[in-house]
């Protein structure tokens, strides 16, 4: 039994949706960057899914460029988020407040 | 990755060889196999030739970069004189040159596609090549200042904005959407450092973190819409794309349609188009001074690179779908820019919703889906390069340290302190505003020009208004660069009291006798203004070439000849 294609794209749309939900409404910052990484996954499985359709290995290649993307934008935002709450305890968004106007 | 990765086994495992029959565009299948026997395109061959005279000055940037990490490395300590800056500029200024010489390239002016259909190179790449090379050169001279003075030399700070050029190189000569996904978070990565750059400033550590996590998320809202445009058209090239919507009506023109919506709303964010510009008023007022400059230049310069090429190359059949959509975007960011500029008491902060403002004039010109309006726009992000530097290194350098006052207080009496640099602010502000005989003029005019040529009345006569409303704050900096210290501070009141507009949630408007002003700003500071000589130099440069541009012919000509053949 085979797995209809637009199952997968109707599930990493879902994917999408929780990570992009849970980054609009989550306070702590290493889940709203979790919620990013989920989004680029979702994006992937859609990126594979819609490469197995269109038979063009094209779309393969693009997950591996968003993989390495994904992981140099970890590093990247993980020592941001360190060097900010070096001084204090806890890691919210909502301690983000000097910058508002 | 997890995720990804189970997902790739479970689609080769579980869809039957029958969907062969679905055959990309250009693909040859071996009968009776799953075998793709030629790939889908010649492009896509094993044999890809690289012209690396399309990539000379991303080149040159990258391992400048490269280099000058190398060289701080042996070097045994921190050189005394600005070596960093220097060393950065001149690999700006070789890149420059690569540029230039590009520009009179046969190759580039027929306009061809190279290294395998990834790289277009043409004139429209190479103007933006030029102008990222010289925001290069100006930040660089414009942060030695800045560095020195917060104690944070060192070559991290340039070997950043090297890396963050390539990224908008990349972008500005992208010939698919995967490369122009790379260029954007090449060059996002880097900015969020710089962002951050300021270590013992919390404002900075905050900017920095905002923009991470919002340009993230509008980068993860790009890629989305980039996989939808490949489910719907079979390609990320743009060439292809624009080909096969030529030729064939999308069997699911929803995912195209909401692919297109996701590709404007990430390049959006990324130009600061109201309503997807919250982050820049924080980002530009946390971040350290001259990188914001480089921020406005560079960032928007690329990614309206992004925009016009997706729009108008890739996506130029469906315009009857985009362009209600960048009408929109438009006017709610001229309104919206120039509206909240009012009321903000932050210099910096004002001078983020100029931005926002700015861009809308250029959205005109991506709007108008001509080659005039592309060219016009072009002009645009041209001019407003040298303008927002410029502006940026003034507000450096009355700052002071620390960047102790950014409030509007902190300009007041300027000219007194020092009266060329007093002038020179007011020259760009009067650029940004669009008064004639400065390079904002023209701008503003061809854009317009551009969008009425197109029967887009409405959206001309918004941008006028929206620019009258920006003048008003404009000028109100302007008279009080020029405002003595010490008579502000005599009460005087207000004649008919309520005389400034009041929206819902903002705060009164301070009217334009600077009165309610001198209320609400600190005292000035005094003393005279000491501009360091590189500073002096970027604001020098950035103010010839302000009024250069408006009162000759030279740098529209220069747009126009870049958007010809597109």
């Amino acid at each position: 039994m085979s797995v209809p294609s637009a199952w997968y794209l109707v599930l990493a749309a879902v994917l999408f949706g929780m990570g992009a939900t849970g980054l609009l409404i989550r306070r702590n910052v290493l889940i709203m960057f979790m919620c990013i990484e989920l989004m680029l996954n979702a994006v992937n499985l859609t990126f594979v899914t819609f490469a197995r359709l269109l038979n063009d290995i094209g779309g393969q290649v693009d997950v591996l460029f968003v993989l390495v993307v994904a992981a140099a934008e970890v590093v990247v935002g993980l020592a941001i988020i360190v060097a900010l709450f070096r001084r204090r305890a806890a890691a919210t968004a909502d301690d983000i407040h000097i910058l508002k106007g | 990755m997890s995720i990804a990765l189970l997902a790739s086994n479970l689609v080769a495992a579980g869809t039957p060889a029958s969907t062969t029959t679905t055959v990309a565009k250009n693909c040859t299948v071996a009968p009776g196999g799953t075998k793709v026997v030629g790939l889908c395109t010649s492009a896509n061959s094993l044999h890809i030739s690289v012209a690396y005279r399309s990539i000379a000055p991303m080149l040159i940037l990258a391992i400048g970069a490269l280099v000058l990490l190398a060289v701080s490395a042996v070097l045994p300590k921190r050189p005394r004189v600005g070596l960093y800056p220097a060393l950065t500029s001149a690999i700006g200024g070789l890149a420059l040159l690569a540029a230039v010489l590009q520009w009179f390239d046969g190759a580039a002016k027929a306009g061809t596609v190279e290294i395998g259909g990834q790289i277009f190179y043409d004139r429209f790449s190479v103007l933006l090549l030029i102008l990222i090379s010289i925001a290069v050169i100006l930040s660089s001279l414009a942060s030695d200042g800045y560095l020195r003075r917060e104690g944070l030399d060192g070559v991290e700070a340039y070997v950043l904005m090297l890396m963050s050029a390539t990224g908008a190189m990349l972008m500005a000569e992208a010939g698919g959407l995967i490369m122009l996904f790379l260029g954007l978070e090449i060059m996002s990565i880097s900015l969020y450092v710089m962002a951050a750059f300021h270590r013992r400033r919390t404002q900075s550590g905050e900017a920095g973190l905002k923009y991470f996590i919002l340009g993230s998320f509008s980068s993860a809202l790009f890629l989305y819409g980039v996989a939808l445009v490949y489910g719907a058209t079979g390609s990320t090239q743009f060439t292809q794309i624009a080909s096969y919507l030529a030729g064939n009506v999308p069997a699911n023109t929803g995912v195209l349609l909401a692919g297109m919506a996701l590709l404007i709303v990430g390049l959006g964010f990324k130009v600061a188009a109201v309503p997807f510009h919250f982050w820049t008023p924080d980002v530009y007022q946390g971040s350290p001074t001259p990188f914001t400059g480089f921020m406005a230049a560079v960032a928007k310069a690329a990614g309206f690179a992004g925009l016009l090429r997706v729009l108008t190359q890739a996506l130029g059949t469906q315009q009857a779908d985009w362009k209600p959509i960048v009408w929109l975007l438009a006017v709610l960011t001229l309104g919206v820019g120039a509206v909240m500029a009012i009321a903000q008491k932050d210099l910096k902060r004002m001078l983020a919703y100029s931005s926002i403002s700015q861009a809308g004039y250029v959205l005109l010109g991506v709007q108008a889906a001509t080659t005039q309006g592309s060219s016009a726009a072009l002009f645009y992000l041209f001019t407003y390069t040298f303008i927002v530097i410029g502006t940026f290194a003034v507000v450096d350098v009355v700052q002071g340290k620390g960047e102790a006052r950014t409030d509007l207080g902190a300009i007041r009496g300027l000219a007194r302190r020092n009266p060329l640099l007093g002038a020179a602010m007011l020259v760009l502000l009067l650029a940004q505003a669009g008064v004639p005989f400065t390079s904002g003029f023209l701008a503003k005019f061809y854009v317009i020009q551009a969008s009425v040529d197109q029967g887009q009345y409405y959206l001309a006569v918004i941008a006028m208004l929206a620019a009258a409303v920006a003048a008003f704050f404009y000028l109100r900096v302007g008279l009080l660069i020029y405002q003595a210290p010490d008579e502000a501070e005599a009460p005087v009141s207000t004649p008919g009291g309520g005389d400034g507009v009041f929206l819902a949630g903002l705060e009164p408007v301070p009217s334009l006798d600077g009165n309610v002003a001198t209320a609400v700003l600190q005292a000035p500071p005094s003393g005279r203004i000491r501009v360091p000589g590189a500073t002096a130099l970027v604001i020098g440069v950035s103010v010839l070439f302000t009024i250069a541009a408006g009162v000759s012919s030279f740098a529209i000509d220069f747009a126009k000849a870049a958007y010809s053949l597109l």
